[in-house]
């Protein structure tokens, strides 16, 4: 926790207009993320993790507050974090590698340096063979490969992934969550992750937020001080299955209820 | 174990009565002709149609006064190519048929992709447009000629006006089918308006410009032989409703014959056309 964070939300609030008044989807939210982290949010549905990665995302001006990124105030600019969203979004007409170097294109990236770039790493993460197909012709999983590769490859200190592995059965999700752990220690980036699943949030990060809703807030933060690489059988352990618990029981409670005891 | 046997047994015996009570049924199976079958027959039919007319009409079953037949048609056709303006009025109603649909669908798929750029404009444009779709457009065909004259220009003006809404419809359904997550992925990758226009928005209304493209050949080719009967001076069209006027009707059917061939020959040119822009989409 020496280093400087890499992102910080500092008061961060969002209201939006209804024909019934005003509708508070967050309450002020203050986070600071060291750099090299993976964190997770987790929390029930509705309680505003999409709309708080709109906003680091600069996709969503907050009504309140500030997100800064390395000290500097990137408050409703784009173009600052890498985005995944829960859909892969791979161009149906564009071919894997096309649709890989998509960030780098749009950043004016020439198209043979950002192919080049591009090659070893789809070879490396298991998309080898795949380059010159189209996303039709790949499963599930291999598409979710490509979209987070493009996002890796969009080459911001900062991810964000918003449920990537939702769609998947559970024995692919397994495997690209290792598959993403191999990703991630190899790449280094400030990872922020928003999952339903509280076994794949523990596994994954250094941190959970645990988010309540109504209006949408962290009531807790769990750190997940379990040594890395982490195996398949930590989730076995005693630590893993008392962090779970302590999330599972933080979900159960209201949301309400547990703020005004906190 | 005896009892399960028993019932076993029980259980079999059922069957085999459903069994004898119904009669087996069989899947229908259709067994497909070779290609060279096919075609005979498909000749054939044409031959047979052609055959047929001409002993009608020998025979004075059909009069040929007003159907004409086989053998006087084949003599005006050859009349026509070797001693009239085959070429001229072909390559007129061609040249108006062709400048309409390429200007029609072309400006119609650029309005439709041009509403993406504001919501604003395309909610004040919208009743415009279906305004002028649920027009019959050809009632003002004679207006058209009018202004335009008798020349090819107001014969290309009829068919853009026959193309272009259907163009801009279609693609402005394009444009509203976007899905919002696309555009955030661009956006979030830190994308510029025209960069989301260029490389999002307009590859993926491109499936919606194609399954237009068919339509409009036939629509533009209905508005250049319009313009053509209400006045002209050239043209397939012409050549139909002067010949009907003054009782040649195998000069009709043949000026048929060659519109239906031009026809053909369009949307040969214009299915090529949707594999080549097809196999850039990959949908």
């Amino acid at each position: 926790m020496a280093s400087a964070p890499k992102l910080v939300i500092d008061h961060v609030s969002m209201a939006f207009k209804t024909p019934g008044g005003t509708f508070q989807a967050l309450a002020p939210i203050t986070l600071a993320i060291p750099p090299g982290r993976f964190v997770s949010l987790i929390g029930p549905s509705g309680c505003g993790k999409s709309t708080i990665f709109n906003i680091i995302a600069g996709l969503l001006e907050p009504t309140g507050g500030r997100v800064l990124i390395d000290g500097v105030d990137a408050t409703g600019t784009i173009g600052r974090v890498g985005y995944m969203l829960q859909k892969d979004l791979l161009l149906p007409w564009r071919t894997v590698l096309d649709n890989v170097i998509l960030g780098m294109e749009i950043q004016g990236v020439p198209l043979a340096e950002a192919r080049a770039r591009a090659l070893p790493l789809l070879q490396r993460y298991g998309l080898s063979g795949f380059e010159y197909l189209y996303p039709n012709a790949l499963s599930g999983g291999m598409r979710q490969r490509a979209a987070l590769l493009r996002t890796l490859l969009f080459d911001t200190d900062v991810i964000l992934l918003d449920e990537p592995f939702g769609a998947l059965d559970a024995q692919t999700k397994l495997q690209m969550q290792e598959w993403l752990m191999a990703l991630w220690s190899d790449f280094r980036k400030t990872v922020v992750f928003v999952t339903h699943d509280v076994e794949e949030a523990i596994y994954l990060s250094d941190e959970l937020y645990v988010m309540g809703t109504r209006p949408g807030c962290i009531i807790d933060t769990v750190p997940v001080d379990l040594p890395r690489p982490r195996l398949r059988t930590t989730a076995l352990t005693p630590e893993f299955v008392a962090i779970k618990e302590r999330c599972l029981m933080l979900l159960s409670t209201p949301a309400a209820s547990a703020q005004k005891a906190a | 174990m005896a009892v399960q046997d028993s019932r076993l047994d029980d259980i079999g015996g059922l069957q085999g009565a459903a069994a004898s009570a119904k009669p087996a049924r069989r899947l229908p199976v259709q067994k497909d002709w070779p290609a060279w079958a096919t075609i005979t027959a498909q000749i054939g039919v044409l031959v047979g149609i052609i055959g047929l007319w001409e002993i009608a009409a020998r025979l004075g079953w059909l009069d040929a006064f007003f159907w004409s037949q086989p053998s006087a048609i084949w003599r005006t056709l050859v009349i026509f190519f070797t001693e009239g303006d085959a070429w001229t009025d072909i390559s007129f109603t061609f040249r108006s048929t062709i400048l309409g649909f390429i200007i029609g669908t072309t400006a119609g798929s650029l309005i439709g992709l041009s509403f993406w750029w504001s919501r604003n404009y395309a909610a004040v444009a919208q009743p415009y447009i279906i305004c002028f779709e649920s027009m019959p457009k050809l009632a003002l065909a004679p207006l058209i000629i009018l202004v335009f004259g008798l020349g090819l220009t107001s014969k290309v003006v009829i068919a853009i006006a026959l193309t272009i809404v259907v163009s801009t419809l279609t693609t402005f359904a394009g444009v509203k089918a976007l899905d919002p997550d696309g555009e955030k992925l661009f956006y979030s990758l830190g994308a510029t308006r025209w960069q989301v226009f260029r490389k999002l928005v307009v590859p993926s209304c491109l499936p919606w410009i194609i399954s237009v493209l068919r339509v409009n050949i036939g629509l533009a080719l209905t508005g250049a032989i319009v313009g053509e009967f209400i006045s002209s001076q050239h043209g397939l069209g012409r050549t139909i409703f002067y010949a009907g006027s003054t009782y040649e009707i195998s000069l009709v059917w043949v000026a048929v014959f060659v519109l239906s061939t031009l026809a053909v020959i369009m949307y040969a040119a214009v299915s090529w056309l949707e594999g080549v822009l097809r196999k850039g989409t990959r949908q």
